[in-house]
């Protein structure tokens, strides 16, 4: 995992509200065995038409929205499936963090997994941002040892992140080498359960 | 202070905790399946890791399997998937459900029906619908690629404590109205995110005297209102369920079992986070007629005009345009052109007992093509044993093999674009279905008059029905 210290990049907007797994990368794309490529179908069904053209009128199709790496969304972000393939669509699409006034919880987890950073700020912050997103050449800046998200005109936010999060992004750790530190933590606590009375 | 049967089970699975950190949390059981496995697998390769229990570690092979002709896979991609499974679990020592094997089926449904799922667990599945085994008094929840792979080398997960939210329902259920109807009530009332952070712990009478698939039901769709995990303190009805079943212990250990579980129900005296009570007679039966689950109202009544307190104008306006229905209309004049019995959801003995029930004697309305898909190969067989089957092919379903077929259409099961379908299943969601399909969240009930008349009918008001023996 690439670790993310400060990192700057151009905004895109998707001003929906529940935007849910389904819609970030379609069911027909989920029987790869990879986890690499999928960017190609992120958002699929509202980027393209039945013929395969792009759809004139979806946001991420617009010119502003080219060569954006953090995506600005509505509440609830990344809702239903839990598929991971949604964090790898985005992530392989170019972005690398994503700003929300909410995130559904196992979207959050997939996305933290992969390095990428979901934000979330008040629905106040986010319209701001939003509007200001629309402008050409305009970047952000998410400084996150500091917990901060700089916009145009002066425009800084305080985001929330739990500290074990925190530290494992700014490091790019692989979590379960983390984990596997506490081996013998593990197979003491086995030891204190019933065998499986199932196998 | 009381405790939750939340706190109790979290508590019981602390393998270390310390100061800035989420718990290491045990896990029990770790179901996997065909579609969101194969990477975590391909990771462990790269590393040179093992899984650490296989023992506890059960596959199955669910969402891609075709429902028909299911050993002539024409789909080159899905077959590799099941290959790769199949490869997989035989390298690492897996015990898997293929679909050679009696116990094929879905993940959610096949795990109760063998007893692998019981009260106390933790129980994780790379499917949002894991959900499901809450309803034994367990804590399950959905997880990513990465979480199964970590799971697969350590047993454990890095878990921060939800918050808890007491959700109770008192009263009796009207006549007509379902497990389902309950779920897609508190969704459409709550909206889509209100379980957000939380782990939903279902109280009152009305899960009380509800049968353990019920309480699938709805344990099955607490992610649709956003929490990762919703259960219900197990009880007598849970235990004779269990009893006899396949992993479940036997004789003096299964007594012993019992009493332990027991322990398990939530303390009287227990504080929740949040709490949130309904009276059962606000429910009516229920259909969706938008493109997330929040997106329902009482069969009686008409698709809102104007936001809500739970749909905004901007979701309101882009929901109806997909689904080609209008502010005002009534529920009652959607047409319905397909008709799926199955999913995770509801598509156990139970529901497929219901649907039967409705459609007895009748015939499918022209226009209409309807499909049963049993929720496991064991429930086919039950379903054939009582005759179902016949009811269902006399009446014009389609009666297939087990898997989640329409419900994500990832098999060749798919709802034609522009037409709607009367679904048992649990996400509504744009292309869900189907490129371009309109998916209306109903009970199997609902489902089959649907499919009888071609459009919703209020179940109610059906005559000569069995439904009033339901109650």
């Amino acid at each position: 995992m690439e670790p993310i210290t400060v990192y700057r990049g151009k905004p895109a907007v998707l001003d929906r509200n529940n935007v849910d797994t389904d819609q970030i990368i379609p069911k027909q794309f989920l029987k790869r065995i990879e986890r690499t490529g999928f960017g190609e179908f992120l958002f699929y069904n509202w980027r393209y038409n039945e013929n395969g053209e792009l759809r004139k009128d979806f946001e991420l199709n617009q010119p502003e929205a080219a060569g954006a790496s953090i995506l600005v969304a509505g509440e609830n972000f990344g809702c239903g499936s839990s598929r991971e393939h949604a964090p790898w669509s985005l992530q392989d699409f170019g972005f690398q963090i994503v700003i929300a006034p909410s995130f559904a919880d196992i979207f959050k987890n997939n996305c933290l997994k992969n390095g990428i950073l979901p934000i979330a700020l008040s629905a106040d912050e986010v319209s701001y941002l939003m509007k200001e997103a629309k402008n050409t050449d305009v970047e952000f800046t998410i400084d996150l040892p500091n917990q901060k998200v700089y916009g145009p005109a002066d425009f800084a936010a305080d985001f929330d992140i739990h500290p074990y999060w925190k530290e494992m992004l700014v490091n790019g750790w692989d979590e379960i080498s983390i984990t596997l530190q506490y081996d013998d933590q593990i197979s003491k606590y086995e030891q204190t359960i019933d065998v499986m009375s199932t196998k | 202070m009381g405790k939750s049967i939340i706190e109790k089970i979290w508590e019981q699975h602390i393998v270390h905790q310390e100061e800035n950190k989420p718990d290491l949390l045990y896990i029990d059981l770790h179901y996997i399946h065909e579609v969101t496995s194969p990477q975590a697998f391909e990771g462990l390769r790269l590393k040179g890791r093992k899984v650490r229990r296989p023992d506890r570690t059960f596959a199955t092979m669910d969402h891609n399997v075709p429902t028909i002709n299911r050993y002539f896979i024409e789909d080159e991609v899905a077959l590799k998937q099941l290959t790769a499974l199949e490869t997989n679990c035989r390298d690492f020592g897996i015990e898997l459900a293929d679909l050679n094997s009696p116990d094929q089926g879905i993940v959610h449904v096949i795990g109760p029906e063998m007893g692998l799922t019981q009260p106390g667990m933790t129980i994780v599945c790379g499917d949002s619908h894991t959900s499901t085994h809450g309803a034994f008094g367990s804590i399950a929840f959905g997880i990513g690629t990465s979480e199964v792979e970590h799971v697969f080398a350590t047993q454990t997960l890095w878990q921060t404590k939800p918050k808890t939210l007491k959700l109770e329902v008192n009263g009796k259920l009207k006549f007509g109205v379902t497990a389902k109807d309950v779920i897609l009530y508190i969704i459409a009332k709550y909206g889509v995110n209100f379980g957000n952070g939380y782990i939903v712990e279902y109280c009152g009478e009305v899960f009380r005297n509800m049968s353990m698939e019920e309480r699938m039901t709805v344990c099955n769709m607490s992610i649709e209102g956003g929490a990762r995990a919703g259960l219900v303190s197990p009880d007598e009805t849970t235990f004779s369920y269990l009893q006899g079943r396949k992993f479940v212990p036997t004789g003096e250990e299964f007594e012993e079992s019992v009493e332990k579980w027991k322990l398990l129900a939530s303390d009287e005296d227990a504080v929740y986070d949040r709490e949130i009570t309904i009276a059962a007679e606000q429910i009516s039966p229920m259909v969706s007629w938008g493109t997330n689950p929040g997106m329902a109202s009482a069969v009686d009544e008409n698709i809102p005009v104007g936001s809500s307190d739970t749909v905004g104008e901007k979701e309101l306006q882009l929901a109806l345009e997909y689904m080609g229905l209008t502010e005002g209309m009534q529920i009652t004049d959607i047409p319905v052109q397909h008709v799926f019995i199955g999913s995770c959801t509801n598509s156990r003995i139970e529901d497929l007992r219901k649907a039967a029930d409705v459609i007895s004697g009748k015939q499918v309305h022209k226009g209409v093509r309807a499909m049963v898909v049993p929720g496991s190969q064991k429930v086919k067989k039950q379903a054939e044993e009582e005759g179902l089957d016949e009811v269902f092919k006399s009446a014009g379903f389609d009666w297939r093999d087990s898997g989640c077929s329409m419900c994500l259409g990832m098999n060749p099961d798919a709802v034609p674009a522009g037409e709607h379908c009367a679904s048992t299943s649990n996400r509504n969601f744009e292309g869900r279905q189907g490129a371009g399909a309109r998916t209306h969240l109903v009970s199997p009930e609902m489902a089959a008059a649907a499919a009888l008349y071609g459009k919703f009918v209020d179940i109610r008001n059906l005559e000569n029905s069995s439904m009033h023996q339901l109650h």
